[in-house]
C-alpha cells in the first residue's frame, strides 16, 4: 500500500493537449474515484498512472518514488480493464497466477495465493474454467482476482462495471467497496457514472475537459459544488438551473425568466442586478402557497418517490417528492425551493457565489 | 365448349402440381443444391475417381487400358526414382514450410508494429504472391543461371567467391535453390494471414501482461503464440498442402533435374503420365500423394481441436 501524488501532470497527443495540469493527492489506503464525461481525460490519467501512456510533463509518484520513467511492470500496480483483458487461453486459476508465474514464484506459493484470492471472490469452483465459460460478473471477479493475487501498492480500475447489466452493476459496486474495506489497498477508480462515484468513493475527483473541477468527499461535492459543472454533474436527477438576476429590495430575491420570483437566503454583497444562475436540486422543492407558479408537464412515479416535470417561467424544471401528491399533467401548482439549500453561480464564470 | 373446359381443368391441374412441388421445402431444397452438386461431381468427384481408376490400369496415351490391380504400386515400390521423388517432396515441403513459417511470422510481427508507410509496406510484401508463378519461376531460373546468375556475379564482384555457383547443376544446390524460390513465393501468404491473426489479439491483453510483469519475449510466448495457434494451424496446413503438391515452380526451373534431384511426386507423375505416356503409372504416383496429404490434414485437424479455450460456454 502506498500514497500516490499526481503533480501538475500534462498530456499531449501531438499538439493536442488533453490534460492541462492536473494535481491530485491520494492518501495511503484511500478509494479515489475519477469521474467525468467521456473525453475529460480521466482514463488517460489512469493509464499514465499505470505506465501505459507517457507523461508529457509533471510528475507522478507512488510511495516516495517518482515513477515517470519506471516501466509498468516495475510500478507494482494492478489494473482491472474495462473489457477485463482476461487471457482467453488460460483457465481462471492460470489467469490469476500469471503474474506470480512470471516472477518465478514456486507453484506452491502460486496455488496458495490464487486459492486465497479465489475464496475472497467466491471463485473457488471456477478455477478450472476458461474465461469463455464465465458470465460477465464472473469475468469481472476474475479480473479483480488477478489484481488481488499480486498484492500491489495500488489498484487501478478503468470503468470496470460498464459492461455489466444494471442489476449486476449495483451488486459488483458493493462487492468492490467491501473488498476495499477488507484489503485497504489504495485504489484509483475511473468511471463516468456519478452514482458509482458517490457510492464508492472516499474522495471524488470531478474532471472536465482535462482539468480537475473539484475534489472532495461525495457529500461535500453534493452539498457544496464549487461550480455549475460539478453541480450539474453530481446528483440524479440533475440540479435545475434557472438564469436570471439578483434583486435586493429589503429582502434578497432571484428574478428568473419571465419575471418568476424565487427566494434567496441572502444575497452576495453588492449584487443587485447581478446576472446569476439559480440552482436547486429536485428534492429541495416543496409545494407551498408562496411558491412560484408552475404547470405540470409529466409525472413519473418510481414507487419510492415521484419525479415531476413542470414549467416554471417557461423553463422546464424537475422536482422529486417522496410524498404521494395527486398530480396530473396540466395541473397548476406552486413550487417553492428551500432557500437555505439553493445554490447561486456566477452567470459568466459558473463559479459558486 | 366441353373440350375447352376440360383442357382448362387439365392446365390448372398441371400448374398446380408444379406449384405444389415448388412449395415443398424438400423439393425446393433439392433443386437449389443441384448446381452445386453438378459442379462438384463434374470437376471434383469424377476426376478423382478417374484418377483412382487409372492408377489401377495400364492405360497409355492413345490406348484403352485394362485393370491390373495394384501392379502399378508394386512396380513403383521397386522404383528408386519414385522413392527419390518421395524424399524430395518431403524435404521440399518440410524445409520450405519451416522457413516460410519463420519468415512469415517475423514479417507479420514487424508489420503489426507502428511503421511509417504501413499500408505501402504491406502491399509490397504481398507482391510475390501476386506475380504469376511461372513468371517468377522464370525470373528465378535467370537468377540461378550457371552463366548469368546475378547472385554469382555479385558475390564475385564482392570478392567472396571466385567461380560461378552451379545452382541448378548440383543436386543439393538445386534442391536448396527451388526451396528458396518456393519460400519467396509462399512467405506473403503466411505473413498476411498471420498478420490478420495478430490484429485480432486485443491490445489490452498486452497491456495487462505488461502490468503483470511480462517482458517482450514472455508476452510473445504467453500471449501471441497461444492466441495465434489456431491461425498458425490453418495457415500451415494450407502451406504444407500447397508446397507438397507444387508443380509449376519445379517444372519451370529444373523440370526435375539434375538427375531427378528435384523431382517432386507431382512433377514425376506428370512426366510419367503425359510426357512418357504412361497414364496409369502417372496416376498411381499421384494417388501415392494422397496418404501424405490426408495425414497433414488430420494432423492440423487434431491440432485445431485441442484448443479447448476457444470453445464457447458450457456449464
Amino acid at each position: 500500500m502506498s500514497s500516490v501524488q499526481i503533480r501538475d501532470v500534462r498530456k499531449s497527443f501531438g499538439n493536442f493537449e488533453v490534460l492541462h495540469g492536473v494535481s491530485i493527492p491520494i492518501e495511503d489506503g484511500q478509494f479515489v474515484v475519477l469521474v467525468g464525461p467521456s473525453g475529460c481525460g480521466k482514463s488517460t490519467l489512469l493509464r499514465m498512472l499505470a505506465g501505459l501512456e507517457n507523461i508529457t510533463s509533471g510528475t507522478i509518484s507512488i510511495g516516495d518514488r517518482v515513477v515517470n520513467n519506471v516501466q509498468p511492470k516495475e510500478r507494482d500496480i494492478a489494473m482491472v480493464f474495462q473489457n477485463y483483458a482476461l487471457y482467453p487461453h488460460m483457465t481462471v486459476g492460470e489467469n490469476m497466477g500469471f503474474s506470480l508465474k512470471l516472477r518465478n514464484a514456486s507453484s506452491d506459493e502460486i496455488n496458495k495465493r490464487v486459492k486465497r484470492a479465489a475464496e475472497i471472490l467466491a471463485l473457488s469452483p471456477l478455477l478450472e474454467r476458461y474465461p469463455r465459460q464465465l458470465s460477465g460478473g464472473q469475468r469481472q471477479r476474475v479480473a479483480m482476482g488477478r489484481a488481488i493475487v499480486r498484492d500491489p501498492q495500488v489498484f487501478l480500475f478503468d470503468e470496470p462495471l460498464s459492461n455489466l447489466d444494471a442489476k449486476l452493476r449495483v451488486a459488483m459496486r458493493t462487492e468492490i467497496k467491501e473488498l476495499h474495506q477488507r484489503l485497504k489497498t489504495t485504489t484509483v477508480y475511473v468511471t463516468h457514472d456519478q452514482i458509482e462515484a458517490m457510492t464508492m468513493a472516499d474522495k471524488i475527483v470531478v474532471m472536465h475537459d482535462g482539468i480537475v473541477e473539484q475534489m472532495g468527499t461525495p457529500l461535500e461535492l453534493y452539498d457544496k459544488p464549487e461550480n455549475q459543472f460539478v453541480a450539474g454533474f453530481i446528483g440524479s436527477p440533475a440540479m435545475n438551473f434557472l438564469k436570471g438576476h439578483v434583486r435586493v429590495n429589503g429582502v434578497a430575491t432571484f428574478e428568473g425568466p419571465n419575471g418568476v420570483k424565487l427566494p434567496l437566503k441572502s444575497a452576495p454583497a453588492a449584487s443587485d442586478g447581478r446576472p446569476v444562475v439559480y440552482g436547486v436540486r429536485p428534492e429541495h422543492f416543496t409545494i407551498a402557497d408562496d411558491g412560484a407558479d408552475a404547470e405540470i408537464v409529466v409525472v413519473e412515479p418510481t414507487g419510492s418517490e415521484t419525479q415531476v416535470f413542470a414549467k416554471v417561467g417557461g423553463e422546464q424544471v424537475v422536482a422529486v417528492f417522496r410524498e404521494r401528491h395527486q398530480f396530473n399533467p396540466g395541473d397548476k401548482v406552486k413550487l417553492k425551493p428551500d432557500p437555505s439549500l439553493v445554490h447561486l453561480f456566477d452567470d459568466a464564470t459558473g463559479k459558486r457565489l | 365448349m366441353a373440350v375447352m373446359a376440360e383442357s382448362a381443368v387439365a392446365q390448372v391441374k398441371r400448374s398446380s402440381m408444379w406449384t405444389r412441388a415448388f412449395e415443398s421445402r424438400n423439393f425446393l431444397g433439392a433443386m437449389f443444391m443441384v448446381p452445386a452438386i453438378a459442379i462438384l461431381i463434374l470437376f471434383l468427384a469424377y476426376p478423382l475417381a478417374l484418377g483412382f481408376w487409372l492408377g489401377m490400369t495400364d492405360t497409355k496415351i492413345g490406348g484403352a487400358g485394362r485393370y491390373i490391380g495394384f501392379q502399378n504400386f508394386v512396380s513403383l515400390s521397386k522404383d528408386s526414382v519414385f522413392w527419390l521423388s518421395v524424399f524430395n517432396t518431403i524435404f521440399y515441403t518440410v524445409a520450405a514450410s519451416l522457413v516460410k513459417f519463420a519468415i512469415g511470422l517475423y514479417l507479420a510481427l514487424l508489420l503489426n508494429e507502428r511503421l511509417p508507410f504501413k499500408s505501402m509496406v504491406r502491399a509490397i510484401v504481398l507482391l510475390p504472391f501476386v506475380v504469376p508463378t511461372v513468371l517468377s519461376a522464370i525470373a528465378f531460373w535467370w537468377i540461378y543461371d550457371s552463366q548469368f546468375s546475378i547472385i554469382s556475379w555479385v558475390l564475385i564482384k564482392a570478392g567472396l567467391i571466385t567461380r560461378y555457383i552451379d545452382f541448378l547443376g548440383d543436386p543439393w544446390n538445386a534442391r536448396w535453390s527451388v526451396v528458396a524460390a518456393n519460400i519467396w513465393r509462399g512467405v506473403p501468404f503466411v505473413a498476411i494471414t498471420l498478420l490478420a491473426g495478430l490484429q485480432t489479439i486485443s491490445p489490452s491483453l498486452y497491456e495487462a501482461a505488461n502490468l503483470d510483469g511480462a517482458t517482450n519475449m514472455q508476452r510473445f510466448r504467453h500471449i501471441t503464440l497461444p492466441m495465434l495457434s489456431p491461425i498458425i494451424a490453418v495457415v500451415m496446413t494450407f502451406s504444407v498442402l500447397m508446397t507438397f503438391t507444387d508443380f509449376q515452380l519445379i517444372y519451370t526451373i529444373t523440370r526435375g533435374g539434375p538427375i531427378n534431384a528435384t523431382h517432386l511426386m507431382a512433377t514425376l507423375s506428370f512426366q510419367r503420365a503425359i510426357t512418357g505416356g504412361n497414364l496409369g503409372e502417372g496416376a498411381a504416383i499421384s494417388n501415392a500423394m494422397i496418404p501424405f496429404l490426408v495425414a497433414a490434414i488430420l494432423l492440423s485437424f487434431f491440432g485445431l481441436q485441442r484448443s479447448r479455450w476457444q470453445q464457447g460456454g458450457r456449464d
